[in-house]
């Protein structure tokens, strides 16, 4: 998931990160093909010196090293910039994704008495309304891959087409969902999402059976595995410790 | 340029400052500069229904929420980032119904305590246009009428009127005027000017929309320090009621430069937290079993504290253990 995610980072991007996966993709993507990218956090660190991984985005190792700490003001205005805003990518993690790219990171069953309560927003919906593109993570399981959400989060392409720009937002939306088995797109026309790349040994029928919603599987491709050096600079320069692989 | 010296004991400025169904916010993120000695200082002299402002809520919210000092919430989230996904005890109230909720995002509450400390109803943002952040309210009309502190509202969509060729969406957060905000800061001096080292987060926003603002601090510096360097400092003197020296004050959080995070500590704080008798043998043991900040450092013991000092130029504790 790390690698698939780091290869969707392009040099010279400015990538808004959350911790865990987001981060070692982003660290990855910043060793392997992209030394220009510059990593932020919505706690106000620009571009630190990642000497160890953070765990929460409040960590005091992204306080070091960086071109300045402001505040979570400063760091959402930049995203909210529509100069800066634009060139930015954001990642982030969801308990649940629709058809159309729009999270849930708050609840499920009803909200004002959940089953389960997760931890909210937090940056999310700020990440998710500003930036040019997102990417996001979530596990291929049937309970998260919703034909509805159990409470609408973070804003995606809404119900298709058009509809983003009529709720008020000038760009963005998600790019693309990256699973534990695969690699999934929005089409340009509709914006449903459809199976881009199937990690090596999953079956195109595999995604649909694990997707509560109808999904395009005739796009699907196999995704190269990871190489000999992807998988150096992830297990040995940028988790050593192994924080995040293996929690 | 001096007000007077407002240095007090922590169990003083809590008695002084904080009461039951206070309207309070607190600074810090997550696991970084959460004020803990006076959140268990609050425990300890037993408030109740507060209510409490936050964007990213971590270990104070939680503790808080377990000990039942909490009446209801609004916040963007409630976690400890990998040493608590969901905070546990926030979790296990909000599904169980003890807690209300109000959700923003870090940014919304972040620009409605912006817009306290201005002193404007409200500030616009293009975040959140048509979800359930705009649709769902956590407090009914009736709660919101009860409580003249409460925005009749929850948040407003509505046309940007310096743009009726084009219409264009935004959503106006309403102001928040906490009764007290509490923060830790690395260095205060008795009059009040604080310098936060590292990250703000939105700690000096918090502090300029409240009526009342407690800090705590690290290390309790001569006025002329902090003036040869005034660039350094955020917040005047003049906001600020009570200054309270506690070092270690945000521990099991952490202070850049002074200490890491507490990883054991926090990691054993989520197991205990998720079963309800353990969770209360924690506070006996780590928060009413103490009389003061002193004797609960004492109980953490030198061997730990020596253990997540900061190693500088970096301001945390590199090599840390921390799974």
């Amino acid at each position: 998931m790390a690698i698939a995610a780091a290869r969707e980072i392009h040099d010279g991007e400015i990538v808004f990160c959350g911790t865990g996966i987001s981060l070692l993709a982003a660290m990855a993507a910043k060793c392997i093909h992209a030394p220009g990218a510059i990593i932020f956090f919505e706690t106000g660190a620009i571009d630190p010196d990642l000497k160890e991984i953070p765990l929460t985005v409040a960590d005091s190792r992204l306080m070091y090293g960086s071109s300045n700490n402001a505040g979570l003001g400063e760091a959402f205005a930049i995203m909210q910039n529509p100069f800066l805003g634009a060139r930015l990518v954001g990642i982030l993690g969801a308990a649940q994704v629709d058809r159309f790219g729009n999270l849930n990171s708050t609840c499920l069953g009803d909200y004002s008495k959940p089953k389960v309560r997760f931890p909210g927003s937090g940056g999310a919906c700020d990440v998710g309304s500003f930036v040019g593109r997102t990417m996001v993570f979530i596990r291929q399981e049937l309970r998260r891959f919703v034909e509805e959400l159990d409470y609408f989060t973070t804003p995606g392409y809404f119900t298709g087409p058009g509809e983003r720009e009529r709720h008020g937002y000038k760009h963005g939306g998600p790019a693309c969902v990256i699973s534990d088995k695969a690699v999934m797109r929005f089409d340009a026309e509709t914006k449903e999402m459809y199976l881009y790349r199937c990690f090596p040994g999953t079956a195109a029928a595999e995604i649909q059976e694990s997707t509560g919603f109808p999904i395009d599987l005739s796009r699907a491709g196999e995704l190269d595995p990871p190489t000999a050096e992807e998988l150096r600079i992830l297990r040995r320069v940028v988790d050593p410790q192994r924080l995040i692989l293996d929690p | 340029m001096t007000d007077s010296d407002k240095v007090i004991t922590l169990e003083k400025a809590v008695k002084r400052f904080i009461s039951d169904g206070c309207h309070i916010s607190f600074g810090g993120f997550t696991v970084n500069r959460q004020p803990m000695a006076a959140v268990y200082e609050m425990i300890r002299q037993g408030l109740k229904n507060l209510h409490v402002y936050m964007h990213s809520g971590g270990q104070a919210l939680d503790i808080l929420i377990g000990a039942g000092c909490i009446k209801a919430v609004e916040i963007a989230y409630g976690a400890n980032g990998r040493f608590a996904p969901t905070c546990v005890r926030f979790r296990q109230a909000v599904e169980s119904g003890k807690l209300l909720v109000e959700d923003y995002s870090n940014y919304q509450m972040t620009l409605r305590f912006m817009a306290g400390a201005m002193g404007v109803p409200f500030l616009p943002v293009k975040s959140g246009m048509g979800t359930d952040i705009e649709k769902r309210w956590g407090f009914d009309s009736e709660m919101r009428r009860s409580d003249p502190r409460l925005p009749d509202r929850k948040l407003i969509v509505q046309n940007n009127p310096f743009s009726e060729q084009e219409p264009e969406s935004v959503v106006l957060v309403p102001a928040i005027h906490p009764d007290v905000t509490v923060i830790h800061a690395q260095q205060a001096d008795r009059q009040g000017t604080v310098r936060i080292r590292g990250l703000t987060f939105a700690d000096v926003e918090q502090a300029r929309a409240s009526r009342s603002v407690i800090v705590t601090c690290e290390e309790l510096v001569e006025t002329e320090v902090l003036r040869a360097e005034p660039d350094r400092n955020q917040i005047p003197f003049f906001t600020i009621a009570a200054v309270v020296h506690v070092p270690y004050g945000a521990h099991p959080t952490a202070c850049y430069h002074y200490y890491d995070y507490d990883a054991q500590h926090l990691n054993r704080y989520r197991r205990l937290a998720l079963n309800d008798r353990r969770f209360s043998d924690y506070l006996d043991e780590y928060v009413f079993s103490m009389d003061n900040h002193e004797a609960y450092l004492k109980k953490i013991g030198d061997e730990v504290l020596g253990r997540i000092r900061a190693v500088p130029p970096y301001g945390y504790t590199p090599g840390l253990k921390r799974g």
